[in-house]
């Protein structure tokens, strides 16, 4: 099947809130096995010049992953998920994401595109305080793999 | 880093990174990251999609590779945009020893204010399993 063209520009409500937590900076820290205490020991992360523990730069992924699966769950979008595979991802950060940010992430569809069978999806995650203060754009295209 | 270098130039190179990836590995990942896809944990599903095994995350490959450029930066908040293009998995045996991702960076933009342009190569048993990794970096 081939995407919509119409999609593209789609937004989605913005998710619940989001709140960072240190441990969970820490714990994914961890698993890239990054011992950088920036992420981990709020006195060296304003020693830094941050108010708190930051993330990583891939953290965000936790964010965007959920709040993309709106798009892919669309039945407008009509994206076969078991044959989806990461093809693309980008963050764009305006700050760092530190504990205690409360964010909400808002999911939009950025681009379409059919390529040799394959479904391209771009969708766009804006992620921001409760405030409006945007902190992180993210981009991930999927590819949906023909053949079905 | 405070500023950026005055010898910094293009091509400047990074320290090269090399890390280890293991069955636990992307355990703790999933775990971590809340992306629990079976092909990152178990061997049967994975070689029933048509995988050679295991892989890993891309977005494991892509943390680990970024941390080259935070520790050369001296602060990972001044990575202010990073994009990866996925073209090969991470294949990660069920051995003690993993799987081996290499990083190697270079500077290949000096921009504005003081940001630096890095891109990464990043490979695993001799293949690059990135076909773009890039970092714009705000040396301040």
């Amino acid at each position: 099947m081939t995407l919509d063209a119409g999609l593209v520009g789609r937004s989605y409500p913005p998710s619940a809130v989001y709140e960072v937590g240190r441990e969970k900076l820490a714990e994914f820290a961890a698993a890239l096995g990054d011992r950088d205490p920036v992420y981990r020991d709020p006195a060296a992360a304003r020693a830094a010049g941050h108010p708190d523990v930051i993330a990583p730069p891939t953290f965000a992924i936790v964010l965007s992953l959920g709040a993309g699966n709106v798009v892919v769950e669309d039945p407008d979008v009509g994206i076969d998920y078991s044959r989806v595979v990461h093809g693309e991802q980008r963050f764009t950060h305006h700050r760092p994401i530190r504990a205690g940010d409360r964010l909400v992430a808002t999911a939009s569809v950025a681009a379409v595109r059919s390529m040799a069978g394959n479904d391209m999806l771009t969708t766009r995650v804006d992620l921001a305080t409760e405030a409006g203060e945007p902190v992180c754009t993210t981009t991930s295209m999927l590819v949906a793999r023909g053949g079905a | 880093m405070t500023g950026r270098p005055a010898d910094l130039e293009v091509g400047s190179e990074l320290p090269e990174q090399v890390s280890r990836v293991t069955r636990a590995d992307l355990i703790r990942y999933a775990g971590a990251s809340g992306d629990f896809n079976v092909i990152h944990w178990n061997e049967r599903v994975a070689r029933e999609v048509g995988l050679p095994g295991v892989i890993a995350h891309g977005m494991l490959t892509a943390g680990l590779a970024v941390r080259a450029v935070t520790a050369w930066a001296g602060d990972p908040g001044a990575v202010v945009d990073y994009q990866v293009r996925f073209s090969r998995p991470v294949v990660v045996p069920d051995d003690e020893d993993g799987a081996e991702v290499t990083v190697r960076g270079r500077v290949a933009a000096l921009l504005d204010d003081g940001r630096v342009r890095v891109d990464l190569t990043v490979t695993s048993g001799g293949e690059k399993v990135l076909s773009l990794a890039r970092a714009v970096v705000a040396l301040r």
